[in-house]
């Protein structure tokens, strides 16, 4: 037993009253984690590196010759975050997955043992630190596309105004890639929750992300390509990026959100179910 | 304890050759022992099976409501073929020459009309004076009016200069430029036997020889004369999530040819006029042709093309790789399993315990891989043997065309897709060792590998970007799985989707073992110097 001058006053500390109070302490012990676990900090920072960079570039290898020439400048701008979401889910991936192949996850149900709280607080924080790096992200990346695409045809004369989060389809776009990408967190943590390995885990979530516009590229049936595409959670979750050609998407660009968030809930569920049940 | 202190006596007279035995031996029993690896390559394997019967199953092409039936002709290498033209021909025997001059190649595309193509209404309404690039006229040895029968030509193109084609998918460059009257092309086949031999020339004096083709099984009388066609005209009008849509239709190709010599004819033959392909089962539409005689001089107008058929543009066909589209899934597991293979023993500490066994680091690994390269390669072999076959069956039993290969291109689509597998795997194997954490590692190769293929197939960036993408990422290997060759002589629109990459089968698989044997090195050499 520890004699030190914090102890006998942590050990007596009475049992949070409330779930609010657990809530609060299993926050504040999860972000500590988070916070000092190595790698964190650098992940998140590389996807708002590399979601702007890849936008940037996008943006400098896409021309529109003449007006009507079927590009969506928001589309194109913010083509990062197709990398960028890979990077998240590692990130939230880590948060469980980590303490699973360390062996911390048992002293943290130890400490913790309402594990439904413990999931939650890693959901909360996880969705909170992607909301931040995404919004960083994705703003970097409009800037960039408003200062790059001007210079390659998308100008007035060709029926582009810069981009512009006073415009409501560019607002829509970029916040809705903020979500999106705080969806492919969650997403992500329900499936390490459920499988306890981060190698499996995000082998299977992008799995689920790339095999759907994988096959519906190669089936010839319209019907069954546009299926693949309205239930997969990229290709569904992306049409939030869409600002023109609405009409020809196969599901409106909150609907695909929708999807993606059900997806996420699915896994958050799954995990949390499996959790409860299971031994660490 | 007697056999405690023998081991090691065994082990140390043991030849290295015997010690790197033992190595491939405990790495082949630690990936058996652990059940989470075995099922994960049974899952590999099972979902690249899976996921390509779910695709055929999700195929279907019907015509008019009732199954479509396919009446596309197969050339003499046994691929499917367009074989459409108009053809002016007498008979000739085994040994003979047709000699003739063109002196101009004009021809009629269809008006675009904002984005639109207007074709139809009339023979020739909605076209406008212009030329493909491949359209040809010239002089063919056919050995007969069947589509698909084996054949050489002379030929001047659109925008190709003086041709030899021949057999559909050879074809050999001539006298560079257009024709026109004031320089006009005189071409020359000869036969003997079974061998055509072409040649070319600016006056009808100095004669240079294009090139030399065998046709076996000619035949001793065959049909020997004047043709004219021109493939469909394709504009690409816009890029969409799931590929490249384009609108396109018939053209027409007019040649004037005189000084028209048939040497070794028989000497009842009279010119006759025949239409080849065609007609609305053709796969290509054919707005027809005819040809018309003024004392010496010929006038042929043809459409459609003599030359192998590709997948893309319009066609109903489907390639044997789609079977395949299940290996991205099993390749997904195999990176997984691959990477474990390495940081699992890292985590537990295992590492530690196998470099004190065997302090030869590099060797360790080399026998690591060549186990995990093993066991990926019998997965996927058994995977791809399985889905191949099955998956062609369901397609074609949904009504789809499957463009034939030959049985050599099956084999390397099979065993190469294996391959492709198993060198993902060692690749997964040295990224893991590089970076010893598993999560980071899987998905540096999972996104090095598939994400390259998903941009192609979205058309996520502008064409010239892709292409370089799938030269230089690991993503090139995809390429072995390319079933119906790049022919440069048919304009087409090669898009990964489409099944046409821009590396050649073996080198893009060439790429992806770069990656390895670089990674691997450069794991071999940094599990050296660091501490397990």
């Amino acid at each position: 037993m520890s004699l030190a001058p914090g102890a006998p006053r942590a050990l007596t500390r009475p049992a949070p009253a409330t779930a609010a109070a657990g809530l609060r302490d299993a926050l504040h012990a999860e972000w500590t984690k988070l916070r000092t676990a190595p790698g964190t900090a650098g992940l998140l920072a590389a996807a708002v590196a590399l979601t702007v960079a890849v936008g940037a570039a996008a943006g400098a290898a896409t021309r529109c010759p003449a007006a009507g020439c079927g590009q969506d400048p928001a589309k194109v701008s913010l083509t990062g975050i197709y990398l960028g979401q890979v990077v998240v889910a590692v990130v939230a991936v880590l948060a469980i997955g980590g303490e699973y192949s360390s062996g911390m996850i048992r002293t943290t149900l130890a400490a913790m043992p309402r594990r439904a709280t413990v999931l939650a607080a890693k959901a909360v924080l996880v969705t909170g630190l992607t909301l931040a790096a995404g919004a960083v992200a994705v703003l970097g990346s409009l800037l960039a596309g408003r200062l790059i695409l001007p210079g390659h045809g998308f100008t007035g004369a060709h029926g582009f105004a810069p981009l512009s989060l006073a415009d409501g389809p560019v607002l829509r776009a970029a916040a809705g890639s903020v979500l999106y990408l705080a969806l492919i967190a969650l997403l992500s943590l329900g499936a390490a929750t459920a499988v306890r390995d981060s190698a499996v885990a995000i082998g299977i979530v992008l799995g689920l992300l790339y095999l759907f516009p994988i096959v519906a590229g190669v089936v010839s049936d319209p019907y069954v390509q546009r299926h693949l595409q309205q239930i997969g959670p990229m290709t569904a979750g992306l049409e939030i990026q869409a600002t023109t050609g609405l009409r020809s998407l196969p599901l409106s660009p909150w609907a695909g959100l929708g999807v993606l968030a059900a997806w996420a809930v699915g896994a958050l569920l799954t995990g949390g179910l499996l959790l409860r049940l299971r031994d660490a | 304890m007697t056999t405690a202190t023998a081991a090691p006596d065994r082990a140390a007279t043991r030849a290295g050759r015997g010690r790197f035995g033992d190595l491939l031996r405990a790495e082949w029993t630690k990936f058996r022992t652990v059940r989470g690896w075995v099922i994960g390559m049974a899952v590999a394997a099972l979902v690249t099976v899976l996921i390509g019967l779910l695709s055929a199953a999700g195929s279907h092409t019907s015509c008019n409501g009732g199954p479509c039936r396919f009446l596309y002709p197969v050339g003499p290498g046994g691929e499917a073929v367009t074989d459409s033209f108009y053809f002016v021909h007498r008979p000739l025997a085994s040994h003979g020459s047709i000699t003739a001059r063109v002196t101009s190649l004009t021809g009629l595309l269809p008006t675009a009309t904002g984005g639109r193509v207007r074709v139809g209404q009339g023979p020739q309404s909605g076209l406008h004076p212009g030329l493909e690039p491949w359209s040809k006229a010239g002089i063919i040895i056919k050995a007969s009016t069947r589509q698909g029968s084996a054949y050489a030509a002379m030929m001047v193109t659109g925008r190709h200069g003086a041709r030899m084609q021949y057999d559909y998918t050879q074809d050999v460059a001539g006298l560079p430029g257009a024709v026109t009257a004031a320089s006009p092309r005189w071409l020359r086949l000869t036969r003997a036997g079974d061998t055509v031999t072409g040649y070319n020339s600016a006056d009808g004096r100095h004669w240079t020889l294009v090139g030399t083709a065998v046709l076996p099984g000619l035949g001793s009388t065959v049909q020997a004369g004047l043709f004219a066609t021109s493939p469909a005209y394709n504009v690409t009008t816009a890029q969409g999530l799931l590929g490249v849509s384009g609108t396109g239709g018939p053209t027409l190709a007019t040649a004037v040819l005189d000084h028209v010599s048939l040497r070794g004819g028989q000497p009842a033959g009279a010119w006759s006029g025949t239409l080849i392909g065609g007609g609305p089962s053709a796969a290509t539409p054919v707005q027809g042709g005819r040809y018309h005689r003024a004392g010496g001089t010929f006038t042929v107008t043809g459409s459609g093309d003599i030359a192998p058929d590709v997948p893309g543009g319009a066609g109903p066909g489907q390639t044997l790789d789609h079977t395949l589209v299940g290996a991205f899934a099993g390749l997904i597991a195999v990176v997984v399993v691959g990477t474990m293979f390495i940081t699992a023993e890292y985590r537990r500490g295992l590492i530690r315990t196998t470099f004190a066994a065997s302090p030869r680091r590099g060797q360790v690994l080399a026998a690591k891989a060549i186990v995990i390269g093993a066991v990926t390669f019998i997965a996927a072999l058994v995977a791809a043997v399985v889905a191949v076959p099955l998956g062609s069956h369901v397609l074609r039993g949904n009504g789809n065309y499957l463009y034939p290969v030959t049985p050599l291109t099956e084999v390397r689509l099979v065993a190469g897709t294996a391959a492709m597998l198993a060198v993902a795997a060692v690749l997964a194997l040295a990224i893991g060792a590089l970076l010893r954490r598993s999560a980071i590692a899987v998905t540096v190769v999972i996104v090095a590998i598939v994400l390259p293929f998903l941009i192609s197939v979205t058309n996520l960036l502008p064409a010239g970007a892709d292409q370089w993408l799938m030269r230089l990422a690991p993503a090139a290997a995809f390429s072995i799985q390319q079933t119906i060759p790049n022919y440069p002589q048919v304009s087409n629109v090669c898009s990964v989707g489409g099944g046409c990459y821009p590396l050649a089968p073996w080198a893009g698989f060439a790429v992806l073992c770069a990656w390895a044997a670089a990674a691997l090195g450069l794991a071999v050499f940094l599990v050296r110097r660091r501490d397990a």
